[in-house]
């Protein structure tokens, strides 16, 4: 039977505010444990929230930036359950009436795009941290992450692939990075998803049994999960059996999901108004001036990119992946408009591959944006050759020389022989030294035109420009 | 005075409210609800507990009696709107205040029986 | 001196015939004296007490003092307060010292004030009659054989009986106006979102609401000009222009309407009580004021309603106190939900447990809309009445609660009868309507009367005005128990 694989995404993104959602105290990463949880983290008898307007903020902008609705009002629930590191016993959370509703993000696969819609991103607090070390046999908590703003964004089932699915993810957390809400550091949890995985006959449109894959921290890990989850449930379906409805664990050492609770012991979470919390009203002034904050939207700039600099779809969503490098891309590309292909060559190709190696991001990039266009130009107006203006670029990596382009080449004899005299001088002597090859390129011997112009490339050490050479002999055997 | 009478008696007596809907609980039911409440019932007490819920839930059933398909629920007592914070950190660290009054505490940790996802 | 007015009191000190230091340790001497019997106070604390009068002193000597300074005051203990213990009258807090302070303990004590203690209350508020605190029942002074009511009782007993001029209290359905009754002093809940609800530990959070218990209603405005304003901790706190609440007190009634709910005034009321009501309304009516009929059809089921949503509420607001970050913990258990359970189990006492069962159930799934749904729709019915209500009076009386003080033990076993002693208090808790208590009288027994008066929102101004007039014509509100 032909399986269609069905997913969805809910995906928890840390805002980056500087307090907690409800309370005072720093969201810091790394501080000792409970050093930044206050009487309202702690829950303590008789303390009360209130809502942090940054974390509104950030949520509101989200919404702007996938398209949404930004509900008015907006309602804050309690979710009632049990658990150490959740001081109150509820969490705060959003059930009806979330803060953003709708909305929908579009993914490159290949050079084809498809969109993804998402259901609701709502604003809640994250809970603390257990530690399992032995404390004599019992766990440790620490509640400095209590409190901490999320913005939880649910998609609809539209993913049809593992692929599609780190797409998406990969999008949403280039978009929150973005616009600036949050880091989107996976390690330090600040961007997590959870997986909602099912698999139906192809052709049917009804919907197979779910299992939801907790914490998958990070892309590779999001992939790996689902694959091995949709094989487990094929598998499972092909036996004969049945797909039981639960919540998984992945196990990253493993590369295996498993089961953490079953839907029968799936809580009762008593989801009602929080009596403490008033209806959140959001006014239209409000959102036309966090609307005119935005930064135009990496969306906006991939189709500009395309439409004006002529890159393929694929360049363009590379190039806009992130805002640092499309703001390098875009410092370069303003200054050699018509290099704009070279000048994304050089992004996606050299400068991503350094970047990478010393893991490094584009921000701190040593060869700015402006060094690059004069490495381009001195390639593009016959200077230097694309070989030597490598051994250019590894120079302004190390700061050599100022980073002077000019100066580089210079210092590095790496300039191109241009002078048509010179170059006809070199022609002259190569026939001469080479009349066998000419009398063969002269019988139809094609391969032996390559010959000379290698002849004159090697009696120059490189240097002559080739296109030159290659006009040269031309005229000079025809 | 009255006096050992059902609260639906006594609503009766008060107000004329009838009762509309007679519901029952179960003793499962009280158990189950003192296992969401995260209390522990013995079989003793949940019996007396089934019995006194039985006799406020035929109370509560009173409300039944209204036709309330034209309300919108009430949840605040005041018709206001929630007023946001500025984003800044007011709070400093006072976890040795805080712990001074932890039941078990180690390393800045609040220390729990074995959590066991 | 024991039964003087805050406003002589304040002036003694003024005029340094006393000293705050001498002034509280003739109320703590007094309290020594009468509450091993009547067990209102659940903390004393005299060092602390003294250092606070001792502080009152040296802002007298400095010329800085206002209404409240060096003024002895009781606090519920359902206050937090820093460095005092703070139970709630459970069990489950008996070892929370408090590493804060509340809203309105922050505000008495810049007034001023001098922190008495911490008043005995029913367990997390939960109780008309005082005999859920897991420190033992409160009496009433008149009658040692009655409750005080509750769930304020301590509070409302330690003024009764003039172990301080002045107290705290909160109301979530009648828990300041009940006790005040039941014990023939003064108390009024304000306006919700009047006093601030921050360090006030929660029961029902749309509900709760604290205020002031005192002898008079001249007290009250002076109290009550102190614990309100806005606390930006608080997100229900209304931001308002501060008031002086004692401005109209003076103002005569000529034309005033009450309104007299025409379901208040049908059966179920007992006689001696109607008798004291009828009364009081006799002297309204010699004051100037006209009584007209108004219904409010819906405030019947303000019992039903209320033991929907505020067990609701709070099942969560209680479910912090689960033995990890303070508070009780149980000796033995197994693993981490044992431990739990266990602790829970044994740190709530029955009615706490008994209601955290309700509120629970419903909100589970599949109740949710049939019971805290509905409620929160006759929640609405019964507000709405109250509206169209005012448009017809200026107040409205009734009593404040069927009977006078009921005997120990006597509803301690019938939860529900213990539930209709809020009969008439609870629906302007629903609405967040202002709701007061006078004393006007006795009944069987020679216990006390309440006359319960409900004003619209904001309007405490107008209600203190107009049971300050009835004080200035009466004398009931002076009356001491003969202990």
């Amino acid at each position: 039977m032909q399986w269609e694989i069905v997913i969805g995404l809910e995906i928890h993104a840390q805002l980056s505010t500087q307090s907690k959602i409800f309370s005072g105290a720093s969201i810091a990463y790394g501080a000792m444990p409970n050093t930044q949880a206050c009487v309202v983290d702690l829950a303590l008898p008789g303390v009360l929230p209130v809502l942090n307007r940054g974390a509104v903020e950030r949520a509101i902008k989200f919404g702007l930036a996938i398209g949404a609705t930004i509900n008015s009002p907006s309602i804050f629930a309690r979710k009632n359950y049990f658990y150490p590191d959740l001081p109150k016993g509820y969490q705060i959370s959003q059930y009806e009436l979330p803060i953003v509703e709708g909305g929908e993000v579009s993914i490159q696969i290949g050079e084809s795009e498809k969109t993804i819609r998402l259901t609701r991103a709502h604003l809640e607090e994250d809970a603390g941290k257990s530690l399992h070390e032995d404390f004599h046999g019992m766990s440790g908590i620490d509640l400095n992450r209590a409190g901490t703003p999320l913005l939880e964004i649910v998609s609809e089932p539209d993913m049809r692939s593992s692929t599609e699915a780190v797409a998406y993810a990969k999008i949403l957390h280039a978009l929150v990075r973005w616009i600036g809400i949050c880091d989107g550091n996976m390690q330090e949890g600040s961007f997590r998803c959870d997986a909602n995985v099912s698999v139906r006959p192809r052709g049917s449109d009804k919907l197979g049994t779910r299992c939801e894959i907790k914490n998958l921290n990070s892309f590779r890990f999001l992939e790996k999960a689902i694959d091995f989850e949709v094989e487990r449930q094929i598998e499972l379906l092909e036996d004969g059996g049945m797909v039981r409805q639960e919540t998984r664990l992945f196990d990253a050492n493993k590369g295996e999901t498993r089961t953490m609770r079953t839907k029968e012991d799936a809580n009762d979470y008593r989801y009602f108004p929080d009596p403490d919390l008033l209806p959140v009203e959001i006014e239209s002034d409000w959102i036309e001036q966090l609307r005119e904050s935005l930064p135009e939207l990496p969306h906006a700039r991939r189709e500009r990119y395309i439409s004006n600099y002529g890159l393929s779809a694929y360049d363009a969503s590379v190039l806009t992946s992130s805002r640092e490098m499309a703001d390098y891309f875009e410092a370069a590309a303003e200054q050699v408009p018509e290099q704009a292909k070279l000048c994304a060559n050089w992004i996606m190709g050299e400068i991503s591959a350094r970047l990478k190696k010393e893991d490094m991001d584009i921000i701190d990039c040593p060869v700015g944006s402006t060094i690059l266009v004069t490495l381009i130009k001195r390639v593009h107006d016959g200077t230097i050759s694309g070989k030597a203006a490598k051994t250019v670029f590894e120079s302004l990596w190390l700061g050599e020389l100022k980073q002077d382009v000019d100066a580089i080449i210079e210092s590095k004899g790496l300039k191109q022989i241009s002078d048509d005299s010179a170059i006809e001088k070199l022609v002259d002597e190569v026939l001469v030294a080479n009349a066998q090859q000419v009398a063969d390129y002269r019988n139809g011997k094609e391969k032996a035109f390559n010959a000379l112009v290698g002849q004159v490339m090697k009696a120059t050490k490189g240097k002559a420009n080739p296109a030159q050479v290659n006009a040269m002999l031309k005229k000079k055997l025809s | 005075m009255i006096r050992q009478i059902s609260g639906s008696m006594i609503l009766y007596y008060y107000f004329n409210i009838r009762l509309l809907i007679h519901m029952t609980l179960s003793i499962n039911d009280v158990k189950q609800i003192a296992d969401l409440a995260y209390i522990e019932i013995s079989e003793e007490e949940a019996n007396a507990t089934l019995n006194q819920l039985s006799d406020i839930f035929k109370l509560i059933e009173t409300m039944q009696a209204v036709d309330t398909s034209q309300v919108e629920p009430m949840s605040h007592a005041q018709d206001v709107v929630q007023r946001l914070r500025d984003d800044a950190v007011t709070e400093s660290d006072q976890r040795d205040l805080c712990q001074s009054i932890a039941p078990q505490v180690e390393n800045g940790l609040y220390l729990v029986p074995k959590v066991i996802e | 001196m024991f039964n003087e007015s805050l406003k002589q009191l304040s002036k003694r000190l003024a005029k340094k015939e006393i000293s705050s230091v001498e002034l509280t340790t003739e109320f703590l001497e007094r309290i020594k004296k009468f509450n091993p019997e009547f067990n209102a106070f659940i903390t004393i604390d005299e060092e602390k007490t003294l250092t606070q009068a001792k502080q009152a002193d040296q802002k007298i000597a400095s010329g800085d003092t206002g209404p409240l300074t060096g003024i002895p005051v009781a606090q519920k203990d359902i206050f937090c307060a820093k460095g005092w213990l703070t139970t709630c009258g459970s069990k489950m807090l008996s070892n929370f010292v408090s590493p804060y302070d509340a809203g309105v303990i922050e505000r008495f004590d810049q007034a001023g004030a001098v922190n008495m203690g911490k008043t005995n209350m029913d367990e997390f508020a939960m109780g008309s009659s005082n005999e859920t605190s897991f420190y033992g029942p409160v009496r009433n002074p008149w009658d040692v054989a009655a409750v005080p009511g509750g769930s304020s009782g301590g509070s409302a007993c330690a003024v009764a009986a003039r172990m301080v001029p002045a107290a705290t209290g909160t109301d979530t359905g009648g828990s300041i106006r009940q006790p005040a009754a039941l014990c023939g002093i003064s108390g009024i809940k304000p306006t919700y979102g009047t006093v601030s609800r921050y360090g006030m530990i929660a029961f029902a959070s749309s509900l709760d609401q604290g205020g002031p218990m005192a002898k008079s209603v001249e007290d009250l405005a002076i109290l009550l000009n102190v614990m309100t304003g806005f606390d930006q901790r608080d997100s229900t706190s209304l931001q308002r222009e501060k008031e002086d609440y004692a401005r109209d007190l003076e103002k005569p009634l000529s034309g005033l309407r009450i309104g007299l709910p025409k379901e208040y005034f049908a059966k179920g009321m007992s006689s001696d009580v109607e008798k004291a009501v009828e009364q009081a309304l006799d002297q309204y009516r010699k004051l100037g004021a006209e009584t007209v009929e108004v219904t409010l059809p819906n405030s019947p089921l303000s019992i039903p309603v209320y033991y929907v949503l505020a067990p609701a509420e709070a099942s969560s607001n209680l479910s912090r106190f689960d033995g990890v970050r303070y508070g009780y913990r149980t000796q033995i258990y197994q693993d981490l939900g044992d431990m739990y359970r266990k602790t829970r189990a044994e740190g709530f006492g029955v009615e706490v447990k008994r209601r955290i069962l309700i509120g629970t159930y419903v909100l589970s799934h599949g109740y949710y809309d049939a019971y805290y749904i509905k409620a929160q729709k006759l929640r609405r019915l019964i507000a709405q009445d109250f509206k169209h209500a005012f448009s017809q009076c200026d107040v409205i009386m009734g009593p404040t609660a069927p009977t006078v003080a009921f005997d120990l033990g006597e509803k301690s076993s019938d939860p529900i009868q213990m539930y209709l002693s809020d009969i008439y208090t609870s629906a302007a808790s629903l609405a967040g309507l202002p709701g007061m208590s006078i004393p006007i009288g006795f009944g069987d027994k020679n216990r006390p009367v309440g006359l319960h008066i409900i004003g619209n929102y904001f309007a405490e101004a107008r209600m203190l005005n107009i049971a300050h007039q009835y004080q200035m014509a009466t004398d009931w509100h002076q009356r001491m128990p003969g202990i």
